[in-house]
C-alpha cells in the first residue's frame, strides 16, 4: 500500500484505531465476568485483538519484524496458555469461582474512570507524537490500569494472571505504536517467557495440592476445601493469613 | 578492561564510570556469596532440605543470575537494560520459592506479582523515554542508547519526560524496594535460600537503583523538566521512617535485616535525591558499604538459622557465648549496619545528614531521628540474640569465615582511613551525577 494515498492512510490509521479500541472494549469485557472459564476465553479474544493489531500495525509501518510479535502473541497467548489455563482450572474445580473485591458495577465505573484519566494524561502531552502514536498510546495506557484494576479486584491466583497478562498486552500495543522502537520482538519474547513461568508457578501449586506433601500450618489449616487450598497457595486466603502471621 | 582502556560505548553495551563502580561491588559480593554459598548449600542438602537436582538448578540460576545483574550495568540500551533486569528478577523468583514449602512458594508468588507489574510499570515508561527521545534523535537504536539519550536529553519533551519518570520511579522503585511499593521485599528475603537474600540485598536492589539513576540523570539535563529530586526525597525518607519503626515488630531474623535493608535504600535515594557533589558522594559510598555489610550479616544469619534449626528471634540467645566467632561476626556486622562509629556507614550517614542540615533542616532532623530510632531497635535485638544464657538446639557451625571476614574488614577499613585515590575517584563520579 502506498503510504502517500491519503485515503489508504486514514483507513489505515481508522482500523488501527478500532483494533486499539476493540482492545479496551474486552478489557472491560474481562472486568464483569463471573465464571473462570469465561474469563479465560475472553483473555484468548484479548490476545487475538492484540495480535491482530500488531499485524496491522507491521503492514502499515513497513515493519515485518512486528509479524513475529503477532505470531508470538497469537500461539502463546491466544492458544497455547488459554487452554494450559483451562486444563489447570477443571483439575483444581474451581471454574465457578471468581472472588471479586467489589461489586462488578463499582469495578466498571472505576474502570471508566480510568479510561477518562489516561486520554486525559496521555492526550495533552504527546502532540508531537503523530496520530496514530497518539491515540494508541492512551488506548495503551487504558488497558494497563484496566489489567491493574482486575488484578487488585479479584483474589484467584488465576484471575491475577490474566489481568498481568492484559497489563503485557497493552504494553505490546503501546511498544507497537512507538513507531520504530527497536527491541520490540525482544521484548515480547522476555514476556512470554514471564508469562510461561508464571502458569508453570500455577501447576507447581497444583503438583503440591494434590501431592499433599506439605505439613505446615498454613496447608493444614486450609485443607479439606479445594478452593480455600488455591487460595492459600495464591498466598491470598484470608485463613491462610491468619495462620501465616505468626511467622511475622 | 573495566579500568583500563574504555571501549567507546558501542550501540548495546557501554562502559562509563558510574557502572564501574556498581560492577566491581556486584563481582566483589557474587563472588564471596558463591563462596557462602557452597558452605551453605551443601549443610541444606545434608540436613534434607534440597536435593541434587536442586542444586544444579539453584547454581546455574545464580550465575543467570549474576549475568543478568552485569548485563543490566553494562547495558546502553533502554530497552536491553530493562530485559536484563526482568531476567535476574525472574532468576531470584525462581530462587526464592527453591524450598517448595508452601511459605516459600507464597513469597515467591508474592514477589513475583509485584515485581512483575512494577517492571511493566518501567516498560511503558521506557516506551515513553523512547517516544520523547525519538522526535529529536530519529528512529531505531540511537533513540534508546544512554549517551546518546544524555547528550540530547535538553531537547526532549518536557511533558513526555516527566510522565515516563514517574512510571519508571514506580517501575523500577517497586524494586529498589521504596515504601510503599516494598511488600514483596521482607518475604522474599526471608523464605529464600540466605545466599539469595544476601544478593536480593546487596546487589539486586542496587540493580534497580543504578536504573533510577539513569534516568534521573536524563531528567536532569532536560531544564524544563520536573525536578526528580524531590519525588527520590520523598520516597527513601518514607522508606527510612517506615523501616525503622517496623523494626521492632519483626521476630524473625531474616524478616528484621530485609526491614533493614528496605531503611538503608531509603537513605541512598534521599542521598541521590539531594544531589550535590557531597550527598552524591556519600550516597554512593553508603550504597557500597551496605551492600557489603548487609550480605556479611546475611552469611552470619544463614549459619546461625542453620545451627540454631529456627529463624525465629526469640529461639536465639547466647550466641556469643555457644558460637564466639559467629556470635562477635553478628554483633558486628549489626554495630556497622545500626551506623556506629568507627564503621565505614557511621560516616556515610554523618555525612548525609550533615548536607542535608544545611539544604533542608527539617528532613535532616526527621531522617536522623529516624536513623536513631532504626539503630535504637536493631541494637536491641542485638542484645537478645548474642549475650545472655544459649538455650534450644545447638550445632557446631561448619562456617566458612573468609566471605564474612573479608567484608567487614573492608567496612571497618573504610570508617576509619579511605586511600585519597578512591576518595577522588568517588567525588569524581558523584560530581558527574550532578
Amino acid at each position: 500500500m502506498s503510504p502517500n494515498d491519503p485515503l489508504m492512510t486514514s483507513l489505515a490509521l481508522d482500523v488501527a484505531h478500532l483494533f486499539a479500541g476493540g482492545l479496551v472494549v474486552v478489557s472491560f469485557m474481562l472486568l464483569y465476568q463471573d465464571r473462570m472459564t469465561a474469563v479465560i476465553n475472553i483473555f484468548a479474544l484479548h490476545a487475538l485483538v492484540v495480535s491482530l493489531s500488531v499485524a496491522w500495525q507491521a503492514a502499515i509501518q513497513d515493519a515485518p519484524h512486528l509479524y513475529i510479535t503477532a505470531a508470538i502473541a497469537l500461539v502463546v497467548k491466544a492458544v497455547v496458555i488459554p487452554l494450559a489455563l483451562h486444563r489447570i482450572v477443571m483439575r483444581l474445580g474451581i471454574h465457578r469461582t471468581i472472588e471479586p473485591v467489589v461489586g462488578t458495577g463499582l469495578t466498571m465505573l472505576a474502570g471508566i474512570g480510568l479510561v477518562a484519566l489516561s486520554i486525559m494524561v496521555m492526550l495533552p502531552i504527546t502532540q508531537q507524537a503523530g496520530t496514530l502514536a497518539r491515540e494508541d498510546l492512551s488506548f495503551a495506557l487504558s488497558v494497563i490500569l484496566l489489567g491493574l484494576l482486575l488484578m487488585i479486584s479479584r483474589r484467584n491466583a488465576v484471575s491475577q494472571v490474566i489481568g498481568f497478562m492484559s497489563i503485557e498486552n497493552g504494553l505490546i500495543l503501546a511498544a507497537t505504536a512507538a513507531k520504530g522502537m527497536p527491541l520490540v520482538v525482544e521484548i515480547s519474547v522476555a514476556f512470554s517467557i514471564l508469562v510461561a513461568l508464571i502458569v508453570i508457578g500455577i501447576f507447581l501449586f497444583r503438583i503440591r495440592e494434590r501431592f499433599e506433601t506439605v505439613t505446615s500450618t498454613c496447608s493444614t489449616s486450609t485443607a479439606g476445601n479445594s478452593r480455600e487450598r488455591h487460595l492459600a497457595a495464591a498466598g491470598s486466603g484470608p485463613r491462610c493469613r491468619a495462620a501465616c502471621a505468626d511467622r511475622r | 578492561m573495566l579500568l583500563g582502556e574504555r571501549p567507546s560505548p558501542g550501540p548495546f553495551l557501554i562502559v562509563d564510570d558510574l557502572n564501574v563502580v556498581f560492577i566491581l561491588i556486584s563481582t566483589l559480593v557474587g563472588f564471596t556469596t558463591s563462596v557462602f554459598s557452597r558452605s551453605y548449600i551443601a549443610h541444606e542438602l545434608e540436613v534434607g532440605h534440597l536435593t541434587h537436582a536442586y542444586l544444579r538448578f539453584y547454581h546455574a540460576m545464580y550465575q543467570t543470575l549474576m549475568f543478568g545483574m552485569n548485563l543490566a550495568l553494562l547495558a546502553n540500551n533502554i530497552g536491553l537494560m530493562w530485559v536484563a533486569v526482568e531476567l535476574a528478577t525472574l532468576t531470584t523468583v525462581l530462587m526464592v520459592g527453591i524450598y517448595r514449602t508452601p511459605a516459600a512458594l507464597e513469597a515467591a508468588w508474592k514477589y513475583f506479582l509485584l515485581g512483575s507489574v512494577g517492571i511493566a510499570l518501567a516498560l511503558f515508561g521506557t516506551i515513553l523515554v523512547y517516544l520523547a527521545a525519538r522526535a529529536v534523535v530519529g528512529e531505531g537504536l540511537d533513540a534508546m542508547a544512554w549517551h546518546i539519550l544524555v547528550a540530547n536529553a535538553a531537547g526532549f519533551d518536557p511533558a513526555l519526560l516527566n510522565l515516563a519518570f514517574v512510571f519508571l520511579l514506580l517501575g523500577y522503585g517497586t524494586k529498589v524496594g521504596l515504601v510503599p511499593l516494598h511488600a514483596w521485599l521482607p518475604d522474599a528475603h526471608a523464605e529464600g535460600p540466605t545466599p539469595i537474600s544476601a544478593v536480593l540485598s546487596g546487589l539486586l536492589l542496587n540493580v534497580a537503583l543504578f536504573a533510577v539513576l539513569r534516568f534521573k540523570s536524563i531528567m536532569s539535563s532536560n531544564p524544563a523538566a520536573l525536578a526528580p529530586g524531590p519525588l527520590m526525597v520523598t520516597l527513601g525518607l518514607a522508606s527510612v521512617v517506615f523501616a525503622a519503626f517496623m523494626l521492632y515488630r519483626r521476630q524473625d531474623i531474616k524478616r528484621l535485616f530485609a526491614y533493614s535493608s528496605i531503611e538503608h535504600m531509603g537513605v541512598i535515594t534521599f542521598a541521590f535525591g539531594m544531589g550535590g557533589t557531597l550527598a552524591n558522594f556519600a550516597g554512593l559510598l553508603h550504597m557500597v558499604l551496605h551492600s557489603l555489610t548487609k550480605s556479611a550479616i546475611f552469611f552470619c544469619v544463614g549459619h546461625v538459622a542453620q545451627v540454631k534449626g529456627t529463624q525465629r528471634m526469640a529461639e536465639i540467645r547466647g550466641l556469643t557465648v555457644s558460637h564466639p566467632t559467629l556470635g562477635w561476626s553478628l554483633g558486628l556486622g549489626v554495630v556497622a549496619i545500626a551506623g556506629l562509629p568507627p564503621m565505614g556507614l557511621f560516616m556515610t550517614e554523618f555525612l548525609i545528614v550533615t548536607t542535608t542540615f544545611a539544604r533542608a533542616p527539617a528532613l535532616a532532623i526527621i531522617l536522623g531521628v529516624a536513623l536513631l530510632v532504626g539503630l535504637g531497635a536493631l541494637l536491641l535485638r542485638l542484645n537478645g540474640l548474642a549475650f545472655g544464657d544459649p538455650d534450644g538446639r545447638s550445632d557446631p557451625d561448619t562456617a566458612s569465615f573468609l566471605p564474612i571476614g573479608l567484608h567487614l574488614a573492608i567496612v571497618l577499613a573504610a570508617g576509619i582511613w579511605l586511600p585519597p585515590a578512591l576518595v577522588a575517584w568517588f567525588q569524581y563520579v558523584a560530581s558527574l551525577l550532578n
